[in-house]
């Protein structure tokens, strides 16, 4: 994706990459790490794992009801389980057993979502998730993850690893720019702030990170200055952080999902609740996308850098409404 | 075969059955006649010296593990874990009141001894496979027991479940359907044919055992036979009536989900004897 390139941010892997690179590392360190298939781990990058420990990889097929319940079944014997597929199929097609067999009994199972977005391109809507933050937010005690680069993607598969509890964390297909050039701090539940300012807030999780950077660098031309927040944890969401962002008087919230269930509704929540302002929203809205390249699909459906400075200006006009 | 005191076992049957009753018509709801069916399985399993379980010990690494896919008939489960001595045997009587550890259906959290939080048919088999998995990384020899209902058997979850258990070869899991014929709304025939249910478990690689499920000498029997087969899971079919044991219930499958009222309770208990 081209999204950054133009303040210089470079091409980085795909967030699916540094997740089945991370999690090779976490079965080094932790033996009861056990992974789970659904026959798709040349694509989730668990192939990485199948080789280096093929006696705790189970490929279940193309089943992820059942990929689900083994995995409450293993994490109830004390496993670990990473389970991982499409984040469509993972949440769409197994969402009661992630219900019955995960969420309600509070068990430690890590749902990893690749291909998460309309970014895939070509292969199109049956394969893109756009649902996928809004059902794992329905979960009671998940946490959800949505890292924006591969060193985001690393830190936060091994912070899901050694935290208590289900996960969701959803990859993408594309390689993706390095938002975090020199590295990071992450911690599951806190957001990151990547740039001060005092007029807007721009607060983004996934790809739309890179392109909430582009958008402060764009509105810093015009004179405005936008705080950035990458919020990769969805839930449990950072209240504070949002609150601090709600003293620029206007926040933009940005992803690459519906409008609906998403980053946008969590913070409006917090901010409705604790620090009312005026809200824009940048996101897939309420439909499905087609097939074609990740660029074009961005460009079509609103997803860039200049809908976010459109947004901004948008909420910072109505700051005099509240 | 173990020895075991047949009389003694049916004795613990007809007690089973009589919590099950007491206990349901106390809540004014559940599910008594698919409780019924399943009697003579639990008792096999928690009595007749089939599980290897540890009452003062629920969480204990080693045990045997049963798994009720069909959540519904949770009442047997609950009048078994009592009398094995999980919990009170009092606690049966607030049967699905607000803080109580016996739900509606299983709560894996609320209660001991509950192996898997379940209700939602068709995902008991693949919680067990887990169980079933696990054992085989830890080293460990302990065996897993999943009961399904024959309606449950409609779900496509439990099929893919059966082929990836034939598949990794865990010889440790034993499935045991709970073939009583009737589902919600009618006849597992009428509403969906789920026959020939032993064929279609042998299709899948199973190795298939079929009995008369309240035959406590075959149900015995049945386990003893699983647990030679090492290399392939097993499947009993129990051929059962569901309401069993009381007359009422084995008439009319419209009863699946409802308790007996008071009247029709005491005359069930004097049936059971």
């Amino acid at each position: 994706m081209n999204i950054g390139r133009r303040i210089g941010l470079t091409l980085g892997k795909a967030t699916r990459d540094a997740f089945g690179e991370a999690l090779v590392e976490l079965g080094k360190e932790n033996p009861n790490i056990v992974v789970l298939d659904g026959d798709l781990n040349n694509s989730t990058k668990t192939d990485l794992f199948a080789k280096a420990f093929p006696e705790r990889f189970f490929n279940v097929g193309i089943a992820e009801s059942n990929l689900v319940g083994v995995a409450g079944g293993l994490a109830s014997c004390g496993k670990v389980p990473f389970i991982a597929s499409f984040a469509c199929f993972m949440m769409c097609n197994a969402f009661d057993q992630l219900r019955m067999s995960v969420a309600f009994p509070g068990l430690n199972v890590k749902v990893v979502g690749s291909h998460g977005g309309i970014s895939i391109g070509e292969d199109g809507p049956s394969q893109m998730s756009v649902e996928d933050v809004a059902l794992a937010c329905a979960l009671p005690g998940f946490a959800v993850l949505v890292p924006a680069d591969q060193e985001a993607a690393a830190a936060l598969v091994k912070a899901a690893a050694v935290h208590r509890g289900p996960v969701y964390i959803r990859v993408g297909r594309p390689k993706v720019p390095i938002v975090y050039q020199n590295g990071g701090e992450f911690t599951l539940g806190r957001a990151n702030c990547l740039r001060e300012g005092r007029d807007v807030a721009l607060i983004a999780n996934g790809l739309m990170v890179a392109a909430a950077l582009e958008a402060s660098h764009l509105l810093h031309q015009e004179g405005i200055e936008a705080l950035v927040l990458d919020m990769h944890t969805v839930k449990p969401l950072d209240e504070e952080a949002v609150v601090r962002a709600a003293q620029t008087g206007a926040i933009v919230t940005a992803e690459e999902h519906l409008i609906w269930g998403g980053l946008g509704s969590a913070v409006a929540r917090a901010v409705a609740s604790r620090c009312p302002v005026p809200m824009e929203f940048v996101s897939l809205g309420d439909t499905y996308a087609e097939s074609g390249k990740p660029e074009e699909l961005f460009e079509k459906y609103g997803l860039t850098a200049e809908a976010i400075v459109r947004a901004a200006k948008h909420a910072i006009a109505r700051k005099k409404d509240v | 075969m173990k020895e075991i005191n047949l009389e003694e076992l049916q004795t613990k049957a007809r007690i089973l059955r009589r919590h099950i009753i007491t206990m349901t018509t106390k809540a004014g709801s559940g599910h008594p006649s698919s409780a019924l069916s399943m009697v003579e399985i639990v008792t096999a399993l928690y009595f007749g010296g089939v599980l290897r379980h540890d009452p003062s010990n629920p969480t204990w690494p080693d045990r045997d593990r049963f798994i009720l896919s069909k959540g519904h008939g949770c009442p047997a489960l609950y009048a078994a874990l009592a009398e094995a001595g999980y919990f009170p045997i009092e606690w049966l009587s607030r049967l699905r009141q607000l803080g109580s550890p016996l739900e509606g259906h299983p709560n894996m959290r609320a209660l001991p001894g509950v192996e898997a939080s379940t209700g939602s048919l068709g995902q008991g088999l693949s919680i067990a496979l887990g169980h079933a998995l696990a054992a085989r990384l830890d080293g460990k020899g302990y065996r897993v027991y999943a009961l399904l209902g024959d309606g449950e058997c409609d779900q496509g979850q439990v099929w893919e479940a059966a082929m990836a258990a034939a598949h990794f070869q865990v010889g440790n899991l034993t499935a045991i359907v709970d073939h009583n014929k009737y589902q919600q709304t009618g006849s597992v025939e009428t509403v969906m044919d789920v026959r020939p249910l032993i064929e279609k478990w042998r299709a899948f690689h199973w190795h298939g055992i079929e009995i008369d499920g309240h035959d406590l000498r075959e149900v015995l029997k049945a386990f003893d036979e699983a647990n030679t087969i090492n290399d392939q899971p097993s499947v009993i079919v129990a051929h059962t009536v569901k309401g069993k044991g009381v007359t009422p219930l084995e008439k009319d499958y419209t009863w699946h989900g409802k308790a007996l009222p008071p009247d029709l309770a005491e005359a069930a208990l004097k049936e059971i004897g």
